[in-house]
């Protein structure tokens, strides 16, 4: 499966400008060098960094309350207690230290939620590496605790205002940025996406999550879990916590992807209100590879939507793509609503605020555990700090059924 | 001989750019027409991408103001077709574009339809050579050229790979980065030239080229042809924000080209002299 050419079936390969190509082909080298092959012991080097800094191993939990719920047991796999509150660490972490080994000095990143613009700017700090991260207008808004924490952390976070000034712009923008600067940059892209060797190797960065949740499960349960399910984006967890148990055939894997509001999509407009591109895309090209895209009949772009700013992308990563094509994984939807309520739920029954991207996984296995088998392994991608803002005012917009009274603590200003 | 190498053959190329359909269908017309008035040997038509990472600031505004103004692929055969000038076109657009007209899962559809409706060649700036196989064979058997960028970086065997797959002429990108105006010209321009100086396609340079000693420049040191689109784009932007009316604007373009274009006339004359001026 994982091919040295850079191709997931179709899928995957290199579409990028010129004037990037000799630097993708170094990042290439580098990765077969010190990640594949270990050399100058760059993947030890990696893993201590990763326990002492990032705190790994992260615990399995089995989370009794949802267990009793649905009268199943369900384990939950937290990425929320890795350093900086989500699975984003794990790649970051990875390729400034490779950008370190391969003499950059410069780092470059784009982030959607600030979730990966935050575990860059932590690295970078922890690395002493310079760093810029470029954020879409409106997702600086949307997520302004992380934008202080990159500040904090010394990296320079520079807003996109194109289009609608979302990750999609600002993965363009990171793009151009290094196009210029390729000599000396390196761009830490965030997800499992971009040209060959991005998706491979953002994965085995990731693969952790399900090396640890894999010998966490036998030890814990003592077998595999009948069905492993996350939420997906670009769909960096989702190809870290699936890589292991690709194999295990018998267990079944789920990608939950962001329904948001409708799973309709506005030609006209060039807008689908939602980021499911797994479950409504069409093979396309964007920034770099061959993947499934959300696209208009011409093959323009379109602009997603989620409730959560971590899935909100027209792309998704072409290994996932090809896995959800053979029918290894399976690919299902949350909507918005839904997904909020999944956030009170995992609040409330286990004393856990995940990210509202996690919550779209939780929201699955309420109405679907009848299907998912006697184990379920959730992955909880990241917490849910960085979302108290825009839960309050969804929460109060749209009369989410379990959620707790609110107005007294909304301040002044009022919703 | 095909019309683009055709348009090198005497003397060195003004090849200028604009976005099809900025700021609206009609208006552009006039303007690639006006760019024909004023000297160009081939013009770079670009159909606009909702993504288009090559791009600097004020491309990517043309594509934001003909996207908003409802430039299609559909719309911009047709384009082609109601445009009135007689030199070589080459359609520039991301692969994604081309990939998904008609029955979409290959380049041919698209191909065989652009070169109905008079496209004489393709720069893809997201296609790199390792992928551009599909395109190639569609151009071949269309008729149509493909043009390749060489960038600054472009070294060793990856130069070898682009000239086995390049026809109508070559693009050397003069500088990094992206696409744009500038006051001052790169030396890089002159590094890449010399990397291709035995590739028997001719070399135009692009990226940065703003004014007619620019462009003088750029053929005193080698160059068959010089690209322009910055700053042409710029002119169109600057009538949208003042309001001017299309016949102005054109007017206006039309100098701009005549200007670049006898930089272009002064560079090649320069290059006829036995011994240079220019140190």
């Amino acid at each position: 499966m994982s091919s040295h050419t850079g191709k997931f079936g179709e899928y995957g390969g290199q579409y990028v400008p010129e004037a990037l190509m000799p630097a993708i082909e170094e990042l290439e080298d580098a990765y077969e060098r010190y990640v594949l092959d270990n050399e100058d012991g760059f993947m030890d080097d990696f893993r201590e960094r990763l326990a002492d800094f990032g705190g790994r191993p992260t615990p399995l939990q089995k989370a009794h309350r949802l267990s009793e719920r649905y009268d199943r047991d369900v384990y939950l796999k937290r990425e929320d207690l890795l350093h900086g509150g989500a699975h984003k660490l794990n790649n970051a972490l990875g390729q400034v230290l490779l950008a370190k080994y391969m003499g950059k000095d410069r780092i470059i990143a784009e982030t959607g939620a600030g979730q990966h613009g935050t575990a860059t700017a932590m690295a970078c700090a922890h690395l002493g590496m310079p760093c810029e991260v470029y954020m879409g207008r409106r997702d600086i808004n949307r997520q302004r605790p992380n934008v202080f924490r990159m500040r904090l952390n010394g990296a320079e976070v520079t807003p996109v205002t194109v289009g609608r000034g979302t990750l999609k712009e600002a993965i363009s923008e990171t793009m151009r940025d290094w196009a210029t600067n390729v000599e000396d940059t390196h761009y830490v892209i965030g997800s499992v996406v971009g040209p060959h060797p991005f998706p491979a190797m953002v994965r085995d960065f990731q693969r952790v999550i399900s090396e640890e949740a894999r010998e966490q499960m036998i030890e814990k349960a003592g077998r595999l879990p009948d069905s492993v399910l996350t939420c997906a984006g670009g769909g960096s967890n989702t190809m870290g916590l699936f890589a292991e148990f690709v194999p295990d055939e018998e267990v079944d894997l789920y990608a939950v992807e962001a329904g948001g509001s409708s799973l309709e999509v506005d030609e006209a407009e060039g807008v689908a209100p939602n980021s499911a591109t797994l479950s409504t895309g069409t093979e396309g090209v964007l920034h770099g590879s061959r993947t499934r895209v959300l696209q208009d009949r011409d093959g323009q772009i379109m602009e997603s939507h989620s409730v959560s700013s971590g899935l909100d992308y027209a792309g998704v990563g072409p290994e996932l793509a090809n896995l959800v094509d053979r029918g290894r994984v399976t690919a299902v939807n949350v909507a918005d609503d839904p997904a909020l309520e999944g956030f009170h739920r995992l609040s409330q029954l286990e004393g856990i605020i995940p990210a509202l991207e996690s919550a779209h996984a939780v929201a699955y296995v309420e109405e679907n555990h009848a299907d998912l088998g006697e184990v379920i392994l959730l992955n909880i991608s990241g917490r849910g700090d960085k979302d108290l803002e825009t839960v309050l005012e969804e929460t109060h917009d749209r009369d989410v059924e379990n959620a707790p009274e609110m107005e007294t603590f909304a301040g002044t200003g009022g919703f | 001989m095909s019309r683009i190498s055709a348009a090198f053959a005497d003397g060195p190329a003004f090849v200028p750019y604009l976005a099809a359909g900025d700021p609206d269908y009609e208006s552009s017309l006039s303007y690639v027409e006006a760019l024909e008035r004023g000297g160009a040997d081939v013009i770079e038509l670009g159909l606009p991408f909702s993504e288009p990472i090559a791009e600097g600031s004020t491309i990517q505004g043309a594509i934001v103001r003909a996207l908003e103004a409802g430039m299609t692929p559909t719309r911009y055969f047709e384009f082609v077709e109601d445009l009135d000038v007689d030199v070589p076109l080459v359609c520039m657009t991301y692969y994604n574009l081309i990939y998904q007209f008609g029955e979409g899962g290959g380049p041919e559809d698209f191909v065989r339809r652009a070169a109905a409706a008079g496209i004489d060649g393709f720069v893809v700036p997201d296609l790199p050579a390792e992928e551009a196989e599909p395109l190639r064979e569609a151009c071949d058997e269309h008729g149509c050229e493909l043009v390749f960028i060489v960038a600054p970086t472009t070294k060793g065997e990856r130069l070898e790979r682009i000239m086995s797959q390049v026809s109508g002429y070559v693009y050397v990108q003069a500088r990094l980065g992206t696409t744009g105006a500038r006051t001052d010209l790169s030396g890089r321009a002159e590094e890449s030239l010399e990397r291709v100086a035995e590739w028997d396609v001719p070399k135009a340079v692009g990226f940065g080229i703003s004014t007619g000693d620019h462009a003088q420049r750029v053929i005193e040191a080698g160059a068959d042809g010089v690209i322009v689109g910055s700053a042409l784009v710029d002119i169109v932007a600057q009538g949208v924000e003042r309001g001017d009316p299309a016949v102005t604007v054109a007017s206006r373009l039309e100098g701009k080209a005549r200007e670049l274009k006898e930089g272009a006339l002064r560079g090649a004359a320069a290059n006829e002299r036995p011994h240079p001026e220019r140190t």
